[in-house]
């Protein structure tokens, strides 16, 4: 494609053609403040926050939709376009809640942000707040529409990338609102709770839903033996909460940081993600050789597992009957754990720490009581965690590293990447291999499951037997992988979806902000965690032997059946 | 509560009417007015099907009927009463008019009577200032309304 020039503030620059001002301007190192706008989504130019001058042009443009041309003159910082700016910013803050100190968001809002970068001390409009309900129907997310500043840029998130359109602007000028068709509570709706909506979200309008005060309380409960467990992407994510750079790793030091808290065991979800491999891997040797439904789809992933309840419930049959780690480790915490400690299962209390806010559904869907109890009392979000350390006075950052607890502390690297996308096929993969083949298998890595492409295909030999297996990550791909499956193209036999874009690292409760970019370097992290193992196979790891000699038997067995795999449900597709 | 409640939505014909438009492009609006016209309003179980059949969204086909002020997505009187808010019906005692016809009716704009008979709207112009303050019932336009006239109009109705 052919360059242009342009001139932007006096400095010439030169950018593909086709390109808009806004890029123009990156290269030329002008910035130029943005609110709609959003990395990772389409041009929208409904805010109206980045105008521009442009000579000969009769109006202000705004820089993130118009085109460059060659020998444009465009001026970024006059008295006009300041103006402008003010007064759109200013429209916006006439009509939003000023209760910006007790806002989730509050020092990560992108309006607030704006607000001072404009420098705006008064609002000269007189105030006009949209009064709408909070809706606090799910376990998961709360939308709080008087807050929101209709960008659409949650509209994008759920439409375009996640493929579910739960949200939808509607009614027209100051009345517009972005909400469920005929404003139903979210729960009743083909929401699939991934909470990728609160990482689109510039403000406080879509929010996770809070649970640290009942986390707070059952810390402070004598009679309570809470436990924690971490899954695999937290400590990939959580450093960010403490303000170090995106890829941080941080394992021991979170480990340090729960004991600090007061959890009288920090365990692992990284134990139960071996497990599930044990579990996962026997139930696909078992279709592939009794000729059972195939292909075998993970289910690791509740945003996954709600929306396949909703859009494809045909497939159902499909989806592994293993339990997701979490709810594998609830189960495990209040029977195998309290039996072998002598501990109470009522007087057990155990915690998830997760990257996402269907886990707090997953949680609380009714079969989830295997135990005899609720399994997973309460699940947090690395967000939420990241407020207790603060309202701790915990700078994790500077503490020493601990190790997790045992035995539900042990795990492996392959448990340690179900974290990214293509990491449980990964996971699985090793285990399977040397399951069927009966031989050491020499490449750990399979690195054409990795990354951030939509859908990644591959055949692997296990010793003359041909699997063919895919990974879609984002629920927009699922669908996409599922709608080939359903015209009986691909011939796979397995099949990983995560909801989220690069998986669990990505996921809607992971630390703000949350982009692709953000997510590559997350995924970095996870795999340097698997390098960094002693054991980076589910099958080595010596506390999942174990727990099948003490407790469980076998894969598959009959107290797995019972602790371990879960049914599902077909929902509303519309 | 307007009778349109409680009758069961005939998903057959909204099927029917969706089939005659979905290999058409922007089959969303012509369907959804045919739906209107034949259920009286756009109730959710209507529009589920209308968004199956066209593959989009319930949100996207609920934040389109919105978008537009004579798609109604709750159900309406047996007949739309619209009072015209523009100046010259204004300047003429348009207020005095509408002041009658909430007492008459004794609902706010927006609002359907309990007897499911009239639903209340406002509207920019109706194009006939030279008799404003106008009143348009259903298709027919009443004009040089006073407080009193109105509520001989609406008694036509009753």
């Amino acid at each position: 494609m052919s360059n242009v020039k342009l001139t932007i503030n006096g400095t010439q620059v030169e950018v593909p053609a086709g390109s808009t001002i806004l890029q123009a301007a990156e290269k030329a190192g002008v910035r130029i403040p943005t609110l709609c706008h959003h990395p990772d989504q389409d041009i929208k130019g409904v805010c109206r926050v980045c105008v521009v001058e442009v000579e000969k042009s009769r109006t202000l443009q705004a820089a993130c939709a118009f085109p460059v041309a060659e020998g444009m003159v465009v001026r970024t910082n006059t008295p006009a376009v300041r103006e402008a700016r003010k007064v759109i910013v200013e429209l916006m803050l006439s009509r939003h809640p000023q209760d910006c100190l007790g806002c989730a968001r509050n020092m990560k809002c992108e309006l607030q942000a704006l607000a001072q970068e404009l420098g705006i001390r008064d609002v000269r409009f007189s105030r006009r707040e949209k009064d709408l309900p909070r809706d606090t129907s799910t376990p998961s997310l709360v939308r709080d529409p008087s807050k929101c500043i209709v960008c659409r840029r949650c509209v994008y998130t759920c439409s375009e990338v996640q493929g579910v359109g739960a949200l939808f602007p509607a009614y027209r000028g100051h009345e517009a609102v972005v909400v469920p068709a005929y404003d139903n509570p979210m729960i009743d709706v083909v929401c699939s709770l991934c909470g990728q909506c609160v990482h689109a979200c510039p403000v406080g309008a879509i929010t996770e839903h809070d649970d640290t005060e009942e986390v707070w309380e059952a810390l402070a409960d004598p009679e309570k033996h809470v436990v924690v467990q971490t899954a695999p992407a937290i400590r990939a994510t959580l450093g960010e909460e403490a303000g170090l750079p995106a890829g941080t790793l941080v394992t021991g030091k979170m480990v340090a940081a729960l004991r600090r808290l007061g959890f009288d065991r920090v365990f692992d979800t990284d134990f139960t993600a071996d497990l599930t491999i044990m579990e996962e891997g026997s139930e696909l040797i078992h279709r592939l050789t009794t000729g059972g439904t195939l292909p075998l789809l993970t289910s690791c992933s509740p945003g996954w597992i709600k929306f396949i309840e909703h859009f494809f419930p045909e497939l159902l049959p499909n989806v592994s009957t293993c339990k997701s780690p979490q709810q594998m480790f609830g189960a495990l915490a209040k029977t195998y754990y309290a039996e072998k400690f002598g501990i109470d299962p009522a007087k057990v209390f155990v915690v998830s720490i997760m990257p996402c806010t269907a886990k707090k559904f997953e949680a609380a869907r009714p079969e989830m009581n295997s135990s005899g109890y609720r399994d997973v009392d309460v699940v947090l979000t690395s967000r939420e965690l990241g407020r207790m350390f603060r309202q701790a006075g915990i700078d994790f950052d500077r503490l020493e590293e601990e190790e997790f607890d045992k035995p539900l502390g042990l795990s492996t690297g392959a448990a340690a990447i179900f974290g990214a996308t293509g990491g449980v096929m990964e996971a699985a993969l090793r285990t399977a291999y040397e399951l069927v083949t009966k031989k050491e298998l020499e490449n750990l890595d399979f690195v054409e499951v990795r990354g951030m492409k939509a859908i990644k295909e591959a055949t692997i030999d296990l010793d003359g037997t041909k699997l063919n297996v895919a990974v879609a990550h984002g629920l927009a791909n699922a669908k996409e992988l599922m709608e080939r499956i359903s015209r009986g193209e691909g011939d796979y036999h397995f099949v990983e979806i995560m909801a989220c874009p690069g998986g669990c690292i990505g996921g809607g409760g992971q630390p703000i902000r949350t982009t692709n970019a953000v997510r590559e370097q997350r995924i970095d992290a996870i795999y340097r965690e698997d390098r960094r193992m002693p054991i980076r196979k589910s099958h080595e790891n010596p506390a999942i032997k174990q727990i099948y000699e003490d407790f469980l038997g076998e894969p598959l067995g009959e107290k797995s059946h019972h602790l371990l795999h879960t049914h599902y449900t077909p929902r509303k597709r519309v | 509560m307007a009778r349109e409640v409680k009758k069961a939505v005939d998903t057959a014909l909204v099927d029917k009417i969706v089939a005659k438009h979905r290999t058409r492009e922007g089959a969303l609006l012509p369907v959804l007015r045919e739906v209107q016209d034949s259920l009286g309003y756009l109730p959710q179980e209507a529009l589920e099907r209308v968004a199956l059949g066209l593959g989009l969204s319930l949100s996207r086909v609920y934040g389109v009927a919105t978008f537009y002020s004579l798609f109604y997505t709750r159900p309406k009187g047996r007949y739309m009463v619209r009072v015209c808010e523009s100046a010259p019906c204004h300047v003429q005692g348009a207020q005095e008019v509408i002041d009658a016809l909430i007492r008459e009716l004794g609902v706010s704009f927006g609002e359907t009577t309990p007897d499911g008979r009239f639903t209340l709207e406002k509207v920019s112009c109706l194009g006939v200032c030279g008799v404003a303050p106008a009143v348009m019932i259903e298709d027919r336009v009443y004009g040089n309304l006073t407080p009193e006239s109105v509520v001989a109009v609406i008694q036509e109705y009753r």
